[in-house]
């Protein structure tokens, strides 16, 4: 059973890691425009990352 | 100089104004790196090519650092570096491009609703996390049940359990316990009361239980309730912002700002809500008047739709009051704005919208009235176990506080907050598709009681643009050389004659008369277009029968005078919507602000046999009010100014795309485009809707009558518990789902 004492804090890790990249996405604004990025993927050239709009404007 | 055609623009798109440089530059941001700003509204990007060309073409300038394009909310964000003007470039470039674009200031519409659906769809992450992995350890503690796990494994996964719920009940649970003490606070209750008591007690007896090491802790059941609810929560909050922010950009659209001249003879442009009475407003053809007020210089011909619903322009000259929201059609206007408050006829209109919303009463949704009965009920069968429990059986207080709670947790509303916003959901995208967008949570609910239609005339059942009656019994000659004459006029009726002879090149030498009409001189005299009295002198006044149909009279030298008749054209689907209306079973009325003998005709031609004609705003609104005490539920379908207090006094309203911003404000519905089978559409899915959601409602409450008395019995564990939570919410929501797939003609 010692192997759960592994197993549990990994899981949780990962789970945990997958929530705070959720969080990430949220805050820089990803979540934003499902559309756009829906068509953007189909773009063949290179796009600059969008400017973080939080920080101009707060 | 980027200038769009303003007017009345062919296929009945929204009407635009002319941008001006000042339009841009008080938009213009300026951020402490030195860089400047600006945000626009993009109207027609829709798809992946429209992104990269309008990014593309921007980023092209120089020092332009960013272009980013929204698809789904159509916003642009455009920055730069160097001077400041350079904005107005980057504008000119994207109408050049054929998109047109409006400036807005992103704080004011930042609204605080995006950041509580932000704020939503993090707790629902960390409730999702947090479900996943409670039950990953839950169904390690059920398999132990079977296969003699020994009790302190179970408690180290019951502790384990309890690290992730807390935080994260006490984090994802705030919407619903902020909700509910605003609802006991005010000595009411709503379907979030049940759900915070049976989510912080099943947590707070599971606690206990694990510091007691018993066998039975229903943390995941807390939990993954909320993880549902939250589901729930956020596709209602994303249907309806979906909506308002697609409203929202039509209003933005069309905000007029107005040109204020000064004393001492210079310009600026400011936005209509703060221009200050006295002012002196200039209001070139082609614009819609911003204020009310007096006209101070200048004759010109009103289009007054929007207000009156009358489709005829008015004339107007030095004295005559306008008010906001009319067309000026031909000439060049300096208006006087007057009193800027609680005189306008705007105000006027607001108030009375305030009264008939007042009178309409605040409408309970089917969910909360539901849960007014039901969450009593839950808590008193709770109370009754944990007494009969503990009193009757003898056992601890502990176990009868389980089993109370168990009761809490399989009545739960998990299945009934989603059975409406799952099926809401699914008909505002059904309904979004068919270009009809709903501002209200509770308009389809309301819809579906629907038993009465009233339509509006000008602009709802017609398109609102008059077009030349027989055309082919007019003299071709005399027409084109009418049509070359109106190629440049902005007047409804001018228009309504290019749009019937299209093509002819714009006559050089053309004057327009404001007021009046165009005139033209050849060697042969002056060739004259427009009103009877005018255009033919008044000799030959009484030669031609008068007719109730606008006209335009050509008249040249030595020649009979020729005049064209026009009429407002019957939306293309009005006449098959009425019919499938009153197939279907609705009563259909005609409620018109027009002349008598202009409605009667309109509502002979579509089969309506109730009818009213020039029917003022407050008559509008008194006809429903009677209408509602016959205990009819109307749906009312106007899209002027005067229309505004009726729609909202109705049962429930819609609007065309079109209508005025006010109406719009009030509309329940918003429809797109030319067709008003849209209307027919809308009841069609609410009824379907409103089955879905009684049979959703049903299902759920179904589920609880038959675990409740399991639960009562002490029969529940927390697998038990699990199950029919689930299915019973994986049962609504695939319910729902069929409103998708079932397409109504």
């Amino acid at each position: 059973m010692n192997i759960i004492g592994f197993l549990i804090p990994i899981a949780l890790i990962l789970g945990g890691l997958g929530v705070i990249a959720f969080i990430w996405c949220l805050r820089s604004n990803q979540y934003e425009d499902l559309e756009g990025a829906a068509w953007r993927i189909l773009d063949d050239d290179d796009d600059e990352p969008p400017a973080d709009r939080n920080k101009p404007q707060a | 100089m980027s200038v769009i055609t303003a007017g009345l623009t062919a296929g009945g798109q929204i009407e635009i104004q002319p941008t001006r440089p000042d339009d841009i530059l008080p938009f213009i941001r300026r951020h402490p790196d030195g860089s400047w700003s600006l945000d626009l509204m993009v109207e027609g990007a829709h798809c992946g090519a429209c992104i990269s060309r309008i990014e593309r073409t921007l980023l092209r300038y120089d020092g332009v650092r960013s272009a980013r394009l929204n698809l789904s909310t159509r916003r642009l964000h455009v920055a730069w570096t160097g001077a400041r003007d350079e904005g107005v470039a980057l504008h000119a470039a994207l109408e050049q491009l054929g998109y047109r674009a409006v400036a807005f200031d992103p704080e004011r519409l930042a609204g605080k609703d995006l950041a509580r659906e932000q704020d939503l769809l993090r707790c629902m992450a960390i409730a999702g996390f947090a479900a996943s992995n409670v039950m990953i350890l839950s169904i390690s503690v059920w398999a132990g049940h079977s296969m003699g796990m020994g009790p302190g494994t179970r408690g180290l996964l019951h502790w384990l359990s309890a690290l992730i719920a807390l935080p994260t009940v006490a984090y994802a649970g705030r919407p619903f316990f902020t909700s509910a003490w605003r609802a006991l606070r005010a000595g009411t209750t709503n379907m979030d009361v049940p759900i915070s008591v049976g989510v912080l007690l099943a947590c707070a007896m599971s606690l206990s239980e694990t510091i007691r090491h018993a066998p039975y802790a229903y943390f995941d059941s807390a939990v993954t309730l909320l993880f549902f609810l939250l589901v729930g929560r956020y596709l209602d909050s994303r249907a309806r912002g979906h909506a308002r922010a697609a409203v929202e950009r039509l209003m933005l659209l069309r905000t007029a700002t107005v040109t204020v001249l000064a004393p001492d003879g210079t310009r600026s442009s400011l936005p209509a809500d703060q221009v200050r009475p006295g002012a002196m407003i200039l209001v070139a053809p082609g614009e819609r008047i911003g204020v009310d007020g007096r006209v101070a210089m200048g004759a010109s011909s009103l289009d007054n739709s929007l207000v009156t619903g009358e489709s005829m322009p008015a004339q107007v000259g030095t004295g005559d009051r306008v008010y906001a929201g009319t067309l000026n059609l031909d000439g060049l206007l300096h208006v006087e704005a007057l009193a800027v408050g609680e005189q306008t006829l705007l105000s006027e209109i607001g108030r009375l919208m305030e009264m008939a919303e007042q009178r309409r009463g605040r409408y309970v949704a089917l969910a909360d009235r539901v849960a007014r009965l039901y969450a009593p009920v839950v808590h008193v069968l709770a109370l009754a176990t944990f007494l009969a429990w503990t009193l009757v059986m003898g056992v601890s207080w502990q176990v009868g506080l389980l089993h109370a709670v168990a009761v809490l947790i399989i009545t739960c509303p998990c299945a009934l907050g989603l059975a409406v916003p799952a099926v809401q959901v699914i008909a505002s995208g059904r309904l979004m598709r068919a270009g009809v967008l709903l501002k209200s949570a509770t308009a389809l609910e309301r819809l579906a009681a629907v038993d009465t239609v009233v339509f509006d005339k000008t602009g709802t059942l017609t398109i609102g643009r008059p077009e030349l009656v027989d055309r082919d019994k007019l003299p071709r000659e005399a027409l084109e050389l009418a049509a070359a004459m109106a190629a440049g006029s902005r007047h409804v009726l001018a228009r309504g004659l290019v749009a019937a002879c299209p093509d002819m090149p714009l006559r050089a030498g053309v004057r327009e008369v404001p007021g009046c009409g165009l005139v033209l001189q050849t060697p042969e005299g002056e060739v004259r277009l427009g009103q009877r009295s005018w255009a033919v002198g008044g000799i030959e006044e009484d030669q031609a029968p008068h007719t109730p149909l606008p006209e335009i009279w050509l008249a040249r030298p030595g020649r009979p005078p020729v005049v064209f008749r026009f009429e407002d054209q019957l939306r293309i689907d009005a006449a098959a919507t009425v019919r499938k209306l009153r197939q279907q079973g609705y009563q259909v009325e005609l409620l018109s602000g027009d002349r008598e003998d202009v409605a009667a005709g309109v509502a002979l031609d579509l089969g309506i046999e109730t009818w009213r004609a020039a029917v003022m705003p407050a008559g509008k609104t008194a006809h429903l009010e009677a209408l509602k005490r016959a205990g009819r539920h109307v749906l009312m379908v106007g899209d002027g100014l005067n229309d505004a207090p009726a729609l909202a006094a109705a049962h429930v309203s819609a609007s065309p795309s079109t209508a005025a911003d006010i109406s719009q404000t009030a509309a329940d519905a918003v429809f797109q485009g030319q067709r008003l089978g849209a209307v027919v559409e809308l009841l069609t899915v609410a009824r379907q809707a409103e089955r879905l959601v009684k049979q959703n409602m049903v299902m759920s409450i179904g589920y609880n009558v038959l675990a409740v008395p399991l639960a009562m019995l002490g029969l529940v564990t927390p697998l038990i518990a699990a199950v029919t939570m689930s299915s019973s919410s994986l049962l609504v929501v695939g319910n729902a789902l069929r409103l998708a797939r079932s397409r109504g003609r």
